[in-house]
C-alpha cells in the first residue's frame, strides 16, 4: 500500500511538472492527497474484480494495477497509451485489469456500475465492482437512479465517495445539507458507512468489509471517504484553489498526508525500516522516470488513423 | 421444415428477441414495463414467463439506470437488450446515450465493447391515438450526429425481425426505433387496408438482415422517393394511387440510417433524376436533410430537379387530430411533392 501511494504522488507530482513545462497537451485534475483512498479500496480487490472511475482517476488506474508506461503514454497523447492516444487523461480503460472505463461526466460511473454489478450476478461469479465519484457527483439524477437499482437488485458493487469537500470551488455544504453524504444510502435501504480518506487503513477496513459483503451477495455499500485534494481541482487552477478555500484548511489537511502517516506507522509498529521506505521511494521515482522516458519516445497516433476504433464491425 | 407466418411488427420483434434469448445466454432485457406486462406495446409479451425475472427485468422509472445499467453489463460480457417505453423519455439518459454508450469504444481505443440494443419507439400515432408533444416524436436524427451509434429505423415485419437479430448479434451499440403504428396492424383491421405490408410473412427461423443495405420496397422510374419507417408504407400508398396516373415511383427505405446505404439511393437518382425524401421528424437539420446533403455531394449531375423534403414541420407535435396530421407528413403532403417533382 505504502508502494501504491507513492507511485500515485510521484506519477502526479512528475505530470505536473510536465505539464508546467507544456508536455502534456491536456487537462489534468491530479489526485494528490487522496491517494489512500484509491489504494486502501483497491488493495481490497482482486485482479478480476472491476473499477469505474472519474475525471481524477489516474490514482484509481494505478491502484488498480495500471501499467505506468501506458498510463503516461497516453497522458502524452501517444500511440502506446492504454487508449491509444483517444482517451487521455480522464478517459483512461484497461478491460484486463478491470478498469471498465473513467468517464469525464459526474455521476455517470454510478450506473455503469449497477450494471457491472447485474452482469456479475447473472454470471454467478463472486467477482464485484467498485465505483469512485465525487461529492460533486453525489448530487446528480445518475447517482439517485444508480444506488437505488443497486440496492434494489441487490448488486455486487461498492460506492466510494470521495469526499473532497469541493465540486470545484462549491464547498459540499452549499450542495447539500448533509455533513454526511452516506447518510443517503438509508434512502436506499443501502449500508452507508464513512471513512478516514487520509489514513489508508481505515479505507482499508471499511471498504474490505464492503467487498465481503457484496461477494458474498449481501449488496451495496456506500463508502463515504472523507478527503482532500492538495492541489487545485485541475493544474492551472490559480493557487491550488486558494481562491475558494483558505491557506490555512489547506495546511491543517496537508498536515494529515497519508503517505507520511503511514510510513511512520509502518516504523513505529516496525514493519519496515527508514531504509527499505528509502529503498521503495527511489524504485518508484525510477519507475516513473522510466515510464516518462517511455511515453515520450513513443510514437504519436497517425493522422490517417483518426476514425478508427470508432465500431466493432 | 420452415414456416412462414404472417407477423406484425410487435410479432416480429418478439420473436427475434425470443430467439435470440434461447440462442444465447448472455441476451437480456430490461425496462419499464417489460415483464409481466409485456412491455407498453407488447413486444415483450411472455418473455419474462419464459425466460425468468433475472433475465426479463422490470426497472424503476430511471432511463438513466437502464441505459447506464445496459452499458455496464454489455461492457462486461452480456448483451443487454434496453427499452425506453417512449423515444421522448431518451432526454433523460441522455448523457448515457451520447456520451457513455457510443463513445466508449472510440475514446478507449478499441479495447472496449458495447453491445447495448437500445429499443425505443418514436413517431406520431394519429390516427389511432394523439399522443403529444411527449409521446410523439421521432428523434432519430439527433444521434446520426452521434459518431459511435447504429441507427436502425425498420418499417416491416420482415426487416425488423433480421435486423434486430443482426443487432443483438452484433456487438456495437444499436439504437433501434420503431414507429409505434406499426404495433397496431393486428389490432386494427382499419390500418390494414391502407397499409398492407404493416403485416407480412416472416420466416420463423432466425436470419440476419446487415445494416447499411436499404431496400427498394418498389421499383420505378419517374421519381425517386427515399422514406423510413411509416413513411415507408405511406409513400407505397401514394406510389399505388399515382401509378393509375402512370407516374412510376420507386420507393427506397434505407432501413438503417447509421450506417447510410447511400449506393442504392445514388443508383436511383441516376435512373429517375427526381428525389424527394420522406421522414417524420422535423424539417430542420433533420434525416431528410442529410440525406439530402449526400444526394447532393454524391448524385448531382443526375439531378433534373432540387431534392425535395417533406416532413414534419418545425413545431412540437400538437394534440388535436386537425393538427397533427398537419403537421406529420400525411400521404397528401408527399402525393403533393411528388406532382410537383414530376411537373403536374
Amino acid at each position: 500500500m505504502y508502494r501504491n501511494m507513492l507511485r500515485i504522488r510521484h506519477f502526479e507530482e512528475r505530470l505536473a511538472e510536465e505539464s508546467a513545462q507544456g508536455n502534456i497537451p491536456g487537462l489534468l485534475h491530479l489526485y494528490v492527497g487522496e491517494e489512500a483512498v484509491a489504494v486502501g479500496t483497491c488493495s481490497t480487490l482482486r485482479k478480476d474484480d472491476y473499477i469505474t472511475s472519474t475525471h481524477r482517476g489516474h490514482g484509481h488506474c494505478i491502484a488498480k494495477g495500471g501499467d505506468l508506461r501506458k498510463m503516461m503514454a497516453e497522458l502524452f497523447a501517444k500511440e502506446t497509451g492504454y487508449c491509444k492516444g483517444r482517451g487521455g487523461s480522464m478517459h483512461i480503460a484497461a478491460p484486463d485489469i478491470g478498469i471498465v472505463g473513467c468517464s469525464a461526466i459526474a455521476g455517470a460511473g454510478i450506473p455503469i456500475a449497477a450494471g457491472v454489478g447485474l452482469s456479475i450476478k447473472l454470471r454467478k461469479t463472486d467477482q464485484v465492482c467498485v465505483s469512485f465519484f465525487g461529492d460533486g457527483a453525489s448530487n446528480t439524477g445518475a447517482f439517485h437512479e444508480g444506488m437505488n437499482l443497486a440496492a434494489l437488485w441487490e448488486l455486487p458493487v461498492v460506492y466510494v465517495l470521495e469526499n473532497n469537500l469541493y465540486a470545484i470551488s462549491t464547498p459540499t455544504l452549499k450542495s447539500t445539507r448533509l455533513k454526511n453524504i452516506s447518510d443517503r444510502a438509508a434512502a436506499y435501504d443501502m449500508r452507508g458507512v464513512v471513512a478516514d480518506g487520509m489514513d489508508v487503513l481505515s479505507v482499508y477496513e471499511s471498504v474490505s468489509d464492503a467487498v465481503s459483503k457484496a461477494r458474498r451477495g449481501e449488496g451495496p455499500t456506500l463508502v463515504e471517504c472523507k478527503t482532500y485534494r492538495f492541489r487545485g481541482h485541475h493544474e492551472g487552477d490559480p493557487k491550488r484553489g486558494e481562491t475558494y478555500r483558505s491557506k490555512q484548511e489547506m495546511e491543517e489537511w496537508e498536515k494529515r498526508d497519508p503517505i507520511p502517516k503511514l510510513a511512520s506507522k509502518m516504523i513505529k509498529d516496525r514493519k519496515a525500516t527508514q531504509d527499505e521506505l528509502d529503498l521503495i521511494n527511489r524504485e518508484v521515482t525510477n519507475e516513473i522516470e522510466d515510464a516518462v522516458a517511455f511515453a515520450k519516445q513513443s510514437p504519436s497516433p497517425k493522422p490517417e488513423d483518426a476514425t478508427s476504433y470508432l465500431f466493432v464491425s | 421444415m420452415s414456416e412462414t407466418r404472417e407477423l406484425d411488427f410487435a410479432e416480429a420483434i418478439r420473436e427475434a428477441i425470443r430467439q435470440e434469448m434461447l440462442r444465447d445466454n448472455t441476451v437480456l432485457v430490461l425496462g419499464e414495463d417489460v415483464g409481466k406486462f409485456g412491455g407498453i406495446f407488447g413486444c415483450t409479451k411472455g418473455l419474462q414467463a419464459e425466460f425468468g425475472e433475472e433475465r426479463v427485468r422490470d426497472t424503476p422509472i430511471s432511463e438513466s439506470a437502464i441505459v447506464g445499467a445496459a452499458i455496464g453489463a454489455a461492457v462486461t460480457g452480456m448483451h443487454p437488450i434496453a427499452e425506453l417505453e417512449f423515444m421522448d423519455f431518451i432526454g433523460c439518459p441522455m448523457d448515457q446515450v451520447f456520451n457513455q454508450m457510443a463513445k466508449i469504444r472510440y475514446m478507449f481505443g478499441g479495447s472496449m465493447k458495447v453491445p447495448v440494443v437500445l429499443r425505443t419507439p418514436c413517431g406520431s400515432r394519429y390516427p389511432v391515438a394523439c399522443g403529444a408533444a411527449h409521446h410523439s416524436q421521432s428523434l432519430e436524427a439527433w444521434f446520426m450526429h452521434v459518431p459511435g451509434l447504429k441507427v436502425v429505423t425498420p418499417s416491416m415485419p420482415y426487416d425488423a425481425k433480421g435486423l434486430l437479430i443482426n443487432a443483438i448479434r452484433g456487438e456495437d451499440p444499436v439504437l433501434f426505433v420503431e414507429h409505434k403504428i406499426l404495433y397496431y396492424a393486428k389490432r386494427m383491421a382499419s390500418l390494414r387496408g391502407p397499409y398492407p405490408t404493416l403485416i407480412q410473412k416472416v420466416p420463423e427461423e432466425p436470419y440476419v438482415i446487415p445494416f447499411g443495405k436499404a431496400d427498394i420496397k418498389r421499383p420505378g422510374e419517374d421519381v425517386t422517393v427515399v422514406a423510413t419507417m411509416m413513411m415507408v408504407h405511406k409513400s407505397l400508398r401514394v406510389a399505388e394511387e399515382l401509378s393509375k396516373k402512370g407516374i412510376s415511383m420507386e420507393v427506397i427505405d434505407p432501413r438503417t440510417l447509421v450506417p447510410l446505404d447511400k449506393q442504392t439511393i445514388v443508383d436511383s437518382v441516376r435512373k429517375t433524376g427526381k428525389v424527394m425524401v420522406v421522414s417524420e421528424d422535423v424539417k430542420t437539420g433533420g434525416v431528410a436533410a442529410e440525406i439530402a446533403a449526400v444526394i447532393m455531394e454524391e448524385a448531382f449531375d443526375y439531378l433534373d430537379a432540387p431534392v425535395r423534403r417533406v416532413s414534419a414541420l418545425d413545431v412540437p407535435i400538437p394534440y388535436a387530430p386537425v393538427l397533427e396530421s398537419t403537421v406529420v407528413p400525411q400521404e397528401r403532403h408527399i402525393t403533393e411533392a411528388v406532382l410537383e417533382a414530376v411537373g403536374q
